[in-house]
C-alpha cells in the first residue's frame, strides 16, 4: 500500500490562525464541517428530549413552555445549521473546485466571508438558546411572533437573518465557480451531477434567501417598532407572513435534498460502474425542482384561509414538482441495471437513501391532494414526511457523500465494516422513529404538542424507541469516521477507482489540488471505456 | 372516544369515508411504486453485486422513450388523484346552504363555541346527529386551528376574520377536538370534546339554557348602537337596508359584487370603508372596539334575521322567535 503524500492542503501550514485564515476551500469545506456538527449535535439533542417527554401522554418530564422551546430550537439548529448547508458548504466547498480540475473557488476570499457569516449567525443563535431560547416553531408565525411570544424571537430572528447572507454568498461563489473555472474540454455535459445539483441549487439560494431576510426584518419591525404588517389589530395580515416566508421555505426543502441528490448520483454511478442513466433528464430534473419549487409554496396553508381556487392551483403545481423527483429515483433504478455493484459503505447509505426519500417523497403525494391535506396537516402525518425527506433523504444523502469523499479528504479510510453497520442501525431507527407518526398522524394527533390522548401511547412508545437506534446508529458512523483519522489504512489517491477529477489528484489533496491542470476528454462517469488504472 | 390499537380516526361524519377512501387509494397507489422500485433495487444489489472493484457495468446511457413512459405514467395517475382530491376538497370547504349554524371564539387557551339559540360552551360542542352544522370561527388572539379528527375537517382560526368548517355527524358519541395551529404554552391544552346527540337530546340540551338568542342579544346592541337611525327600513336611509340582505349579492361602489355573508358583514362594521355598496357615502364609522366577537356574532345572527324584506311595523317584528333552528 502506499504512503500518506508528504504535502497536503492539511499539513501545508500549521496553527490555529492558519486555518482561521485559510482561503483554502478543503479548509473551509472543514470548518464547515466543524459548525455543522455542532448544530447536529444540538439538534439531536433536542430531538432526544422531544421523544422522551412524548413517551408518555401527560406532559410530565419538562413544562410546556420548555417543551415549546426544545422543538422550536431543535427545528432551528436542524434547519438553519444543519440540513441546508450541510451538502452545499461542507461537501460542495470540499469538492466541487476538485471536480472542475479548479484550484479554487471563484472567490477563495468571499468563501471565507460566507463562513464567518454562518459563525456569527450560529452565534446569535445559540445566544438566543443560552438566553432561555425561542418559542415560536422554527416557522417563526405570526402574530404569535410579534405580538404574543416574550422569548428571545429577536435574537434567533437575527441569527437566521444572518445565516442567509452566507447561504447567499455561497450560492453566487459557486455558480461563478461553475460559469468561469471549469478546466479546458469540461463542458456541462461533462460535468459530474453533484455539480448541477450545486448550480440548481445556487440559483434557489440567490433568489429565495433574500427572500426570507425581508420577512425576518417585518417581524423585527412589527416587534420592535409596532409597524403593522402582520398583526390585524394594527391593519395587518397574519397570513402574509406564511406567503413570504413559505416562498423561502419551500424553496430552502430544494436546497436542502438537491445537492444530497446530487451526491446520491455520484455514488450510484461509482458503485455500480456505470454511467447514470439519463444522465440529462437527472441534471435538467434538478433544474426543473429548482423553477418548480418557486411555485409551490402555498400547499403549506391550505386550511389557512386561502381561495379555494388558489388552493386548486397550489395543489396542481405541487403534482407538478413530484415528477422530476420521481424522474430521477427511476433514473437512479435504472442505473443499477446491469451494474458491476460493488457495495461499499457509501453504497449502504444510498439505499438508505433510495427507501427513505422513496417513502418521503410518496408521502408528499397525501399532502398534495387537498381531500386528504385538509385532514392531515399539522399533524405528526406532516412531521413523519418532512423528516423523512429532510432526514431520510438529506442526512443520508449527506452521509453517503461523506463516505464517499472522506479518504479524499481525510487520506485515510474508515472501517467497512463498522460504518455499514452504523448505515444500517441509522435506517432501522430512523423507519422505527418515524414511520409511526404517520400513522399517529391519520388518526390526528397534532404536531407541537407537549401532551396527548393516552389511546396513542403505543405508538409513541415505538417511535421513541427508534429515535434511541437512531441515536446510537449515528454515533457508531461519526466514531467509525473519527477512527479511521488515526487508525485508518492510508486510502490512496482513488480507493473506489471512481471517474471524476477529485479522484485524479492526491489524498488528502495538494494545497492548490493538482500539479497541472487537468485536461478533460470524455464524458462523466466513463466506466464502461476508460483504462483501468491498477493501483 | 377509540381505545385499542387502530390505524384509521373513527369515522363519525358524512365527509370521513369519502376522504378515507381517497387515501387508501393514494396508499395503494404509492405502496405500489415504494414495492416496486424497492423490489428492484434489492434485485439488482443481489443480481449484478460483485466483489471485483475492477469489473465494469454494461454501457448503457439512457432510454428516450423509457424516459418519456416514466415520466408520462406518474403524471396522469397525478392528475387523477389530484381530481378527484380538488373534487372532496370542495365538498369539504362549501357548507350546504341549510346547515345548522354555530359560531366560535378560539382563544389563548380555549374554544368557545355559541348557539344561536343563546346556549354557550367551552371547550365542548353539542351537536345533533345527522344534520348539517356549519362552524364559523375566529381567533380573539394568534392563530389557533379548529380541528376534528373523526369528522376530517380543519381550518385556521385567524385574527380579523371568519373562518369555517363543516360537518354532518353520522354517528353519536364524544369525540376529540384539538387546536392544530400552535399557538404557544398551552397549545397542547387547546382541547376539547365534540358531542354528538339525537336531535330529541341535543334540542333538550338546547333548552337547559337561561340565555336569550344570539340574535335578541344582537338586536339589542343593534339597537343601542342606533344602527337602525342610518339603516332604514325602506332604503332611504343613509345607509342600505339590511331586510333580506344576508346571502344576497350586492353592487359595490367600487364596480365589483360581494355576496352578503359572514366574513361581508364583519368587515362592513369593522372596516366598513372597505367595500361600501353602490350608491352609498362611506360615512359609517368603524366600530372596531364597540363590537366584540360575541357582539358581532349577535349582530350577524341578527341581520340574519331580518329576511322578510322591508317592513312597516319595524324591525322586531320579523325576528322569527326561534332563529337557527331547523325549518
Amino acid at each position: 500500500m502506499t504512503t500518506q503524500p508528504t504535502t497536503t492542503y492539511l499539513n501545508v501550514t500549521h496553527g490555529l490562525a492558519s486555518w482561521l485564515l485559510t482561503k483554502d476551500h478543503k479548509r473551509i469545506g472543514l470548518l464547515y464541517l466543524v459548525v455543522v456538527s455542532i448544530a447536529f449535535a444540538l439538534g439531536g439533542v433536542f430531538a432526544g428530549l422531544i421523544r422522551l417527554e412524548l413517551l408518555t401522554p401527560p406532559g410530565d418530564m419538562v413544562t410546556s413552555d420548555l417543551y415549546n422551546r426544545i422543538f422550536t430550537m431543535h427545528g432551528v439548529a436542524m434547519v438553519f445549521f444543519v440540513l441546508i448547508p450541510a451538502v452545499p458548504a461542507i461537501l460542495g466547498n470540499f469538492v466541487l473546485p476538485l471536480q472542475l480540475g479548479a484550484k479554487d473557488v471563484a472567490f477563495p476570499k468571499l468563501n471565507l466571508l460566507s463562513w464567518y457569516i454562518f459563525v456569527i449567525g450560529f452565534i446569535f443563535t445559540a445566544f438566543a438558546m443560552v438566553m432561555g431560547g425561542v418559542d415560536t416553531g422554527w416557522t417563526f408565525y405570526t402574530p404569535y411572533s410579534t405580538t404574543a411570544s416574550n422569548s428571545n424571537v429577536m435574537a434567533a430572528g437575527v441569527g437566521v437573518f444572518i445565516t442567509g447572507f452566507s447561504s447567499i454568498l455561497t450560492g453566487v461563489n459557486f455558480m461563478v465557480t461553475i460559469h468561469r473555472m471549469r478546466a479546458p474540454g469540461l463542458t456541462w455535459f461533462r460535468l459530474p451531477l453533484f455539480v448541477w445539483a450545486l448550480y440548481a441549487t445556487s440559483l434557489v439560494q440567490i433568489l429565495g434567501t433574500p427572500v426570507v431576510a425581508i420577512t425576518v426584518l417585518m417581524v423585527a419591525m412589527e416587534r420592535g417598532l409596532g409597524l403593522g404588517i402582520f398583526d390585524p389589530t394594527l391593519g395587518g395580515d397574519p397570513v402574509l407572513f406564511q406567503h413570504l416566508f413559505w416562498f423561502y421555505s419551500h424553496p430552502a426543502v430544494y436546497i436542502m435534498i438537491l445537492p444530497p441528490m446530487g451526491a446520491i448520483s455520484e455514488c450510484i454511478a461509482c458503485f455500480s460502474r456505470k454511467t447514470v442513466f439519463g444522465y440529462s433528464f437527472v441534471a435538467f430534473s434538478s433544474l426543473s425542482i429548482a423553477v418548480f419549487g418557486f411555485l409551490v409554496w402555498a400547499h403549506h396553508m391550505f386550511v389557512a384561509g386561502i381561495s379555494p381556487y388558489s388552493a386548486m392551483v397550489f395543489s396542481f403545481l405541487t403534482f407538478a414538482v413530484a415528477i422530476p423527483s420521481a424522474v430521477k429515483t427511476f433514473n437512479w433504478t435504472a442505473t443499477l441495471y446491469r451494474g458491476a455493484i460493488w457495495f461499499k459503505a457509501p453504497m449502504m447509505y444510498v439505499y438508505g437513501f433510495l427507501g427513505l426519500f422513496l417513502i418521503g417523497g410518496l408521502t408528499g403525494l397525501f399532502l398534495a391532494s387537498l381531500g386528504t391535506d385538509v385532514h392531515i396537516h399539522d399533524t405528526y402525518f406532516v412531521v413523519a414526511h418532512f423528516h423523512y425527506i429532510m432526514v431520510g433523504g438529506a442526512i443520508m444523502g449527506y452521509l453517503a457523500g461523506l463516505h464517499f469523499w472522506w479518504p479524499k479528504m481525510t487520506g485515510r479510510m474508515y472501517s467497512d465494516g463498522l460504518a455499514k453497520v452504523g448505515a444500517a442501525l441509522i435506517f432501522i431507527g430512523f423507519n422505527l422513529t418515524f414511520f409511526p407518526q404517520f400513522i399517529l398522524g391519520y388518526m390526528g394527533m397534532p404536531r407541537r404538542y407537549h401532551m396527548y390522548p393516552p389511546e396513542w401511547e403505543m405508538l409513541n412508545v415505538l417511535s421513541t424507541g427508534g429515535a434511541g437506534i437512531l441515536g446510537i446508529g449515528y454515533l457508531l458512523a461519526v466514531g467509525a469516521l473519527l477512527w479511521s483519522l488515526k487508525y485508518g489504512a492510508v486510502a490512496g489517491d482513488n480507493p473506489w477507482h471512481a471517474t471524476g477529477l477529485e479522484w485524479t489528484t492526491q489524498s488528502p489533496p495538494l494545497p492548490e489540488n493538482f500539479v497541472e491542470t487537468p485536461i478533460v476528454t470524455e464524458p462523466a462517469y466513463n466506466y464502461a471505456h476508460r483504462e483501468i488504472k491498477v493501483v | 372516544m377509540q381505545s385499542g390499537i387502530s390505524f384509521l380516526p373513527e369515522q363519525a361524519s358524512t365527509l370521513a369515508p369519502r376522504v378515507d377512501n381517497l387515501y387508501f387509494f393514494i396508499v395503494a397507489v404509492t405502496a405500489f411504486f415504494a414495492l416496486l422500485v424497492t423490489v428492484l433495487v434489492v434485485y439488482f444489489a443481489f443480481k449484478y453485486h460483485t466483489d471485483d472493484p475492477y469489473a465494469v457495468g454494461a454501457p448503457i446511457h439512457g432510454s428516450i422513450p423509457l424516459e418519456l413512459f416514466w415520466t408520462a405514467v406518474p403524471f396522469v395517475i397525478a392528475i387523477f388523484i389530484f381530481a378527484w382530491s380538488t373534487n372532496v376538497y370542495f365538498d369539504i370547504v362549501r357548507p350546504p346552504d341549510q346547515a345548522m349554524q354555530v359560531y366560535s371564539v378560539g382563544k389563548r387557551w380555549m374554544w368557545k363555541f355559541q348557539h344561536p339559540s343563546g346556549q354557550r360552551e367551552i371547550n365542548e360542542l353539542h351537536v345533533p346527529v345527522g344534520r348539517p352544522v356549519k362552524v364559523t370561527f375566529t381567533s380573539e388572539d394568534v392563530l389557533h386551528d379548529l380541528f376534528i379528527p373523526a369528522f376530517r375537517v380543519k381550518a385556521d382560526a385567524i385574527p380579523g376574520r371568519y373562518s369555517t368548517i363543516w360537518f354532518t355527524a353520522t354517528q353519536t358519541g364524544e369525540y376529540h377536538l384539538f387546536c392544530a395551529e400552535y399557538c404557544g404554552t398551552k397549545h397542547a391544552g387547546m382541547i376539547g370534546r365534540v358531542i354528538v346527540m339525537e336531535e330529541t337530546a341535543y334540542q333538550a340540551w338546547l333548552d337547559t339554557s337561561q340565555e336569550s338568542s344570539l340574535a335578541a342579544q344582537g338586536q339589542a346592541l343593534y339597537e343601542s348602537l342606533s344602527c337602525q337611525s342610518c339603516h332604514l327600513n325602506d332604503g332611504n336611509g343613509r345607509g342600505p337596508a339590511l331586510h333580506g340582505l344576508f346571502g344576497s349579492e350586492v353592487q359595490l361602489a367600487n364596480g365589483t359584487t360581494a355576496t352578503v355573508d359572514e366574513g361581508y358583514l364583519r368587515e362592513s362594521i369593522l372596516n366598513s370603508q372597505m367595500r361600501v355598496v353602490a350608491g352609498y357615502n362611506p360615512i359609517m364609522p368603524t366600530f372596531q372596539g364597540l363590537v366584540d366577537e360575541d357582539g358581532m356574532v349577535g349582530l350577524i345572527e341578527y341581520i340574519k334575521s331580518l329576511r322578510t324584506g322591508p317592513s312597516s311595523e319595524g324591525a322586531s317584528a320579523s325576528l322569527p322567535a326561534e332563529a337557527g333552528e331547523p325549518e
